[in-house]
């Protein structure tokens, strides 16, 4: 038994299962994040005084460009399949992965030097809506990673036996990756720069 | 998107990287301009605009957005609309009180 | 990410009955389980109901067996009426009522009405079951921590569930795997009936349950995330010593509590609310499906105005997410935002009576067949009918001010979802069974199950409007014993306990009637009660893929009585003649 429109669209519809569904996932994933934007506006405006200038802008600002990049390695590796280039694929999905780690590395650097200064989410709602957000955006960051990760490893294998169904599984997994760039380019300026 | 033909998709490289360059210069403008240390207001609508496009790059050719078909925009305007909602709401009825 | 099974090949045990990817299974594994959890949450009511009928005395039979923290000498305390109050509402919504429309209904039938071999995304709805189960042994393992279960209500407002026992974190990590479990579903539900519908099944020609569902998992799409965002914000203020919902200044026992403060309730309450409103049309919509495909099958016409309850439908899904703060008039929210809120509210119950209404209109002239899955659907329309009605004065800022957290309000959502939502699911359950099984339950149990359930259901339900009118306050462990205002009306509380007690003895026949009909009811064919739509069109029960040969749909879905056609029905996927 096969479950039509897996691989090939659906006529009428013009979309693949996989990519409905990861888009309205994504129209999930907005909900979310929006709920917490709407919390930190109720917070900070009913907040006698908003803290500024305590976060390392510098560092997010790297870290926002290796999120960027991440982007664009991203797009690249479907890029390269859908030019047959596998070993291209590897190498641009390799590099995705590795700057997600780089992003979360320096946020491991931030959050250990704010737990070190007892700026922690006890301390005030602007250091809670904090880690909060960008925890939740960081475990958004590990779960891409895993998914890249298995995609890169050993679901790989599925290039062999099914090229058109992997591309697919990576535009969607791309898809994901740069809904989490997205949400980071709103949260940056939020939390650091206002 | 229905794409077999590699010409089709250098084209679209040469997007892509165009796009990347833009989001790694709106980033720099955007952290260049909150050190004017502007007042809230105009800060928060500065911000946010340069945010914005630059989610806009991300959603429309990172994404493919700028060619996605019907069903998936009709998708996501719902949730763009209900997002305003969550937004504004509790604002105006936080702003809205009895005193 | 989605399943594309290769094809069949022997499954063993577990891979067939346990972890099965068949979606007629994963429903029957929902239907099953939340059937257990409606049965334990009605349970916890029963229990609540002695202490509101008789205030201090210890309870019969079960009394002694519950522990000196919750009822010392079989009395109950306080504390542990919140614990039930709390858990009942949260099971019988979240692990009973959602899960059986949705998870089982909705899983089993719904990709059969549409002509499609199983959902989008097998895996991922077997994934949907396992994590609401594992939601629902987290919700149920709150009863045994220290400080008993979640007691803040089931809407639990911060300050109190923020300093609540160990059980409301339990409670909220439960919600979390509850709401992953029904986001996975919805993506699943959307994308199955977009993409897997039957060659010649135009969106205008799916039954109205399909349409119901399709509204429904928007809600749960669009709708659950601020519930889980809220969740989290809970969390880390229980967990992690933030101040997302406490107040600056707030003293607890009289020592000011030692957080940050700077939070807000009102968040709370807003961001629970933006789900917890469109959840009440989750809950009607599927019921609303179920008793349109009963009510067209069983009068043998087509559903008078299809379109128009296609559009209300639609119509009613996106006003439920701008009318959520009817909920919160009481909370200092001005005029303005208030005439806001109470005129969206207005402008929403002209969906549901249009829908209400045309099921009454295709009643008239109708051949009707009286059998028990149509009473449980036709007692669907006064009782919904009059739970509709009793939620106007809710909806209306000014008339809401006496009523509001009343027993009034009580009784107003009961109404809708205990002879609303559930006579419907019970109708679903008799009108189905068929093609599950090949038997149809007994007749007669079906019948005592009925009429016992509709006299019972408003002898409990209906006295709490004088009661709510008189002033009395919701959860009250002593169901306003104390109060002066609360006198007059007290004698009801026995009344109504009665009528509690008696509808669960009245579940016993169906209880029975359920598994003794699997081996011994009277046999049915494939198409017992003679339907048009496609989920009568499969053998009994529908293989692993459904159907023998792909469907092809050429006509409307309730093709019933068509005149000069010589049988009263005529199959949607029958072609048309040369």
């Amino acid at each position: 038994m096969e479950i039509p429109y897996t691989v090939k669209a659906r006529p009428d519809t013009g979309l693949t299962n996989a990519k409905l569904g990861v888009w309205l996932f994504l129209a999930s994933e907005v909900m979310l994040f929006g709920a917490l934007f709407s919390s930190y506006i109720l917070l900070r405006i009913n907040a006698v005084e908003w803290p500024h200038h305590v976060l390392d802008v510098p560092l997010a600002t790297v870290n926002t460009a290796v999120l960027i990049s991440s982007s664009i390695t991203m797009v690249m590796s479907w890029a390269s399949l859908m030019m047959k280039d596998f070993k291209k694929y590897k190498l641009y999905m390799g590099t995705t992965i590795l700057l997600g780690f780089v992003f979360l590395i320096i946020k491991f650097f931030e959050y250990s030097h704010h737990i070190e200064t007892g700026e922690i989410p006890s301390k005030s709602t602007f250091f809670a809506i904090y880690f909060t957000m960008t925890g939740l955006h960081g475990l958004h960051v590990i779960g891409g990673m895993i998914v890249n990760g298995y995609f890169w490893g050993p679901g790989s294998k599925m290039w062999k036996t099914d090229p058109e169904r992997f591309t697919n599984r990576i535009e969607v997994a791309g898809l994901y990756w740069h809904f989490v760039d997205l949400v980071w380019i709103f949260l940056f300026p939020v939390l650091y720069l206002l | 998107m229905e794409l077999t033909h590699a010409e089709d998709i250098k084209k679209h490289v040469r997007v892509y990287i165009s796009v990347f360059v833009a989001l790694l210069a709106l980033t720099i403008i955007t952290v260049t301009i909150s050190y004017l240390n502007l007042s809230v207001v105009p800060a928060i609508i500065v911000a946010l605009i340069i945010a914005s496009v630059k989610g806009s790059l991300v959603a429309s050719y990172f994404m493919h957005l700028i060619s996605e078909k019907k069903l998936i925009y009709a998708a996501l305007i719902l949730a763009a609309v209900f997002f305003l909602v969550l937004i504004f709401v509790p604002l105006l009825a936080m702003s809205d009180r009895i005193h | 990410m989605e399943g594309n099974h290769s094809h069949e090949h022997h499954l063993g045990f577990w891979r067939k009955y346990v972890f099965s990817q068949d979606h007629k299974v994963i429903g029957i594994q929902y239907g099953f389980t939340s059937l257990l959890f409606l049965l334990f949450g009605f349970t916890l009511m029963m229990v609540m109901r002695w202490q509101l009928a008789y205030p201090g005395q210890p309870i019969p039979l079960i009394g002694q067996w519950l522990g000196e923290d919750r009822a010392p000498q079989g009395i109950m305390l306080p504390e542990f009426y919140n614990q039930l109050g709390a858990m009942h509402g949260t099971i019988m919504v979240f692990l009973g009522i959602v899960p059986l429309a949705v998870g089982a209904f909705g899983n089993y039938v719904m990709p059969l009405q549409i002509g499609a071999p199983d959902m989008a995304f097998p895996k991922l709805n077997m994934m949907s079951y396992w994590v609401y189960f594992l939601g629902g042994v987290t919700m149920l393992s709150s009863f045994v921590m220290p400080g008993g279960a979640a007691n803040s209500g089931w809407t639990s407002y911060p300050p109190l569930s923020d300093i609540a026992t160990i059980g409301q974190t339990v409670w909220l990590i439960g919600m979390v795997f509850l709401i992953t479990s029904s986001l996975l579903g919805s993506v699943n539900f959307i994308v199955t009936i977009v993409q897997l519908r039957a060659k010649g099944l135009t969106f205008m020609r799916l039954p109205f349950f399909v349409w119901a569902q399709f509204v429904t998992s928007f809600l749960l799409l669009l709708a659950f995330p601020p519930l889980e965002a809220a969740g989290v914000l809970q969390l880390m203020d229980r967990l992690a010593g933030s101040s997302f919902f406490l107040p600056s200044g707030l003293v607890v026992t009289g020592q000011p509590l030692n957080v940050s403060g700077g939070g807000s309730p009102l968040l709370w309450q807003h961001l629970f609310w933006f789900l917890a409103h469109p959840e009440v049309y989750v809950l009607i919509l599927p019921a609303m499906g179920i008793v349109a495909e009963i009510i067209a099958n069983n009068t043998r016409k087509p559903l008078w105005g299809y379109k128009s309850m296609v559009y209300a439908a639609i119509f009613l899904g996106f006003m439920s997410f701008i009318v959520w703060a009817h909920h919160m008039f009481m909370t200092g929210m001005g005029t303005i935002i208030s005439t806001f809120f109470q005129t969206t509210t207005m402008i929403i119950s002209i969906p549901s009576i249009i829908i209400l209404t045309a099921l009454f209109i295709s009643l008239w002239g109708g051949s009707i067949r009286f059998t028990t899955p149509m009473l449980f659907a036709l007692a669907f329309l006064p009782m919904f009918g009059i739970g509709g009605l009793t939620g106007l004065p809710l909806g209306l800022s000014a008339t809401d001010i006496p009523l509001h957290d009343t027993y009034y309000v009580i009784g107003h959502f009961h109404y809708v979802v205990a002879p609303g939502t559930i006579f419907a699911l019970f109708a679903g359950i008799y009108h189905w069974f068929p093609k599950l099984t090949g038997r149809k339950m007994n007749e007669v149990l079906g019948k005592i199950h009925f009429f016992g359930s509709l006299v019972c259901m408003n002898c409990i339900f209906m006295p709490m409007f004088i009661v709510g009118l008189a002033g009395v306050s919701r959860r009250l462990w002593d169901g306003g014993a104390q109060y002066a205002h609360a006198q007059p009306v007290l004698h009801w509380n026995a009344f109504m306990s009665m009528g509690a007690w008696t509808l669960g003895l009245f579940q016993l026949p169906f209880i029975f009637n359920l598994f003794w009909s699997i081996k011994k009811g009277k046999k049915a064919a494939e198409n017992p009660w003679h339907a048009t739509t496609l989920d009568w069109a499969t053998p009994t029960p529908p293989p692993h893929g459904n159907f023998t040969t792909v469907p092809q749909v050429y006509r409307p879905p309730y093709e019933y009585s068509v005149p000069g056609h010589k049988t009263d029905f005529i199959p949607q996927n029958q072609p048309m003649e040369a």
